[in-house]
């Protein structure tokens, strides 16, 4: 896989959040405006990259039976540094994100990446793997934000958008419109992917018994 | 997926029945009740079921075309959900409130998961529980029925009964239609005509909504104002959308059990919920959110009671498991 492959693979392919649904946490509490999904997304991937290089530099030192221990304490380290520099410089970002910083340790976009990615592979691939994955949860979590922060208060990273008679649809904000929002996110993905998908090899009707057994 | 169906031998049983001609008796049904509606609330009513009736047609034609589906507005079903919407909203709502909800009903909560038939909840409630969330002042803003000279009414019968705001109602003013509430609520004799012309053309059966009202009742009695086993039944059964909601939306076809025991099931799980929320929960109503939640228990219900198999042996409790 080219470097080019492995930073499209994050962003599109393997999309962390609309095509592997991880981190659906963050994902559906975070982004009722598009400054929290900016702010959550951007945090997540500088986790993502500084923990898969350093995983990836220490792959053949961690001893097999206590990886993931060992993954947890260097990813909840970068975590901490994260969380220190939000509250020093971006308070309010920090007071918005509020609990959702220190989960994002067991975020399982970064410990799936860990296992599955800078376990296996060079330093420079799992950086640019990192920063893929980083820059493909950024993304998702930008177009669900501001599709919620747009329809539920009818502004968009805090500028009003609509006239003073617009009456916003308050349950986009509210957890109910944040799980139709990301369904229809995915459904969307899957619909575009699906155009993508060659329908001599893989005939659309088999996609639908998917999860039968 | 393919589904191969065998006909037998002839002679066969035909039935006049289709889609089209059971959604053009419900409609004939909802008549009286959009009339009533319109009379004492006057154009305003008119207009909310106009909007919403007209919306929900015209989306489902632009979804069915966008998708490449076959034409499904025919068979009246949109029709349907949406005058059940606007019957279930105040007549203040304003015009595109309606629209949106009925856009919604259909593409979210029908359209998207397959059409009629396809739909795990009502496409009508869950609009309205959506419109609850996201506006829930102009939702509960109400007008009192004409010849009232007051426009905007102080409170519905449910509030005014729970927290003594407001005049209560007597029986008799219910029943005729001298309450305030959504379109559909007003009047008590004009859903039971619906009900008669439901029964006569055989479009329902009588044993989701008798279960439906049994469980609301015994409840309804057991949560009094005054203590255990001292409520008021009939205040509840003929005040806000309990009874819109035990004709037409607990004897809908798709979003209720297969069986009959799995129906009564359902009736009785959903007066418990109507009833519970009404009096202990955070709303005056609780017809909408009781309703949805035993749709989404209807999967579960048709999984835990499987007729046995005709002229098979009788089922054991272990076999039912792996469905």
């Amino acid at each position: 896989m080219t470097l080019f492959r492995t930073l499209r693979n994050g962003i599109i392919d393997e999309n962390p959040t609309l095509r592997l649904v991880l981190g659906t946490c963050p994902t559906l509490a975070v982004t009722t405006a598009a400054i929290n999904g900016v702010g959550m997304g951007l945090a997540t991937t500088f986790v993502l990259i500084c923990s898969n290089v350093l995983i990836s530099l220490l792959r053949r030192i961690i001893p097999e039976k206590v990886r993931i221990p060992a993954y947890v304490v260097i990813i909840a380290g970068f975590v901490t540094v994260v969380q220190l520099l939000l509250e020093a410089y971006v308070p309010a970002l920090h007071q918005a994100l509020g609990l959702y910083i220190p989960l994002i340790v067991v975020n399982c976009i970064i410990l799936g990446r860990a296992e599955a990615f800078a376990s296996k592979n060079t330093v420079l691939y799992s950086a640019v793997d990192g920063l893929g994955m980083g820059l493909g949860f950024t993304l998702a979590l930008i177009a669900m934000s501001s599709l919620r922060e747009i329809v539920g208060a009818g502004t968009i990273f805090g500028v009003a958008i609509f006239g003073q008679n617009w009456h916003p649809m308050l349950m986009a904000a509210l957890p109910p419109g944040g799980f139709l929002t990301y369904g229809l996110l995915i459904g969307l993905m899957n619909k575009l992917q699906l155009v993508k998908v060659n329908l001599k090899t893989h005939p659309a009707p088999a996609l639908e018994e998917g999860g039968a057994q | 997926m393919e589904l191969f169906l065998t006909a037998g031998s002839s002679p066969h049983i035909k039935a006049p029945d289709t889609t089209q001609t059971i959604m053009r008796d419900v409609l004939i049904a909802l008549l009286p009740t959009s009339v009533a509606g319109i009379i004492f609330f006057g154009l305003r009513a008119l207009m909310v079921i106009a909007v919403s009736v007209i919306a929900a047609v015209v989306t489902e034609f632009v979804y069915t075309r966008l998708m490449k589906l076959p034409m499904t507005i025919m068979d009246l079903s949109a029709a349907v959900t949406g005058l059940l919407l606007a019957l279930s909203l105040s007549p203040l709502v304003p015009w595109w409130m309606a629209a949106i909800g009925a856009v919604f009903a259909i593409v979210v909560a029908k359209m998207i998961f397959g059409g009629l038939g396809q739909n795990f909840v009502n496409p009508a409630l869950a609009a309205r529980a959506m419109m609850l969330a996201s506006w829930p002042s102009q939702m509960a803003t109400f007008m009192n029925p004409r010849p009232a000279t007051d426009l905007v009414a102080s409170a519905t019968p449910l509030p005014a009964f729970r927290y003594g705001a407001g005049e209560v109602p007597t029986l008799f003013e219910s029943l005729i239609g001298r309450s305030s509430g959504s379109i559909g609520e007003v009047s008590v004799i004009a859903l039971l005509i619906g009900l008669a012309w439901l029964l006569y053309r055989r479009i329902i059966t009588l044993d989701t909504p008798l279960a439906y009202l049994v469980s609301f009742a015994f409840f309804a009695w057991l949560w009094g104002q005054d203590g255990l086993f001292t409520g008021n039944v009939l205040f509840h059964v003929l005040n806000g959308g309990f009874l819109m909601a035990a004709i037409f939306m607990v004897s809908d076809y798709t979003t209720t059990p297969m069986t009959r025991l799995g129906r009564i099931i359902f009736g009785a799980g959903a007066g418990f919920l109507t009833m519970a929320i009404r009096a202990v929960g955070g709303y005056p109503e609780g017809v909408t959110y009781a309703i949805l939640i035993m749709n989404c228990c209807v999967p579960l219900i048709d999984r835990a009671i499987v007729p046995p198999a005709f002229g098979g042996p009788k089922r054991r409790r272990k076999e039912a498991d792996h469905a």
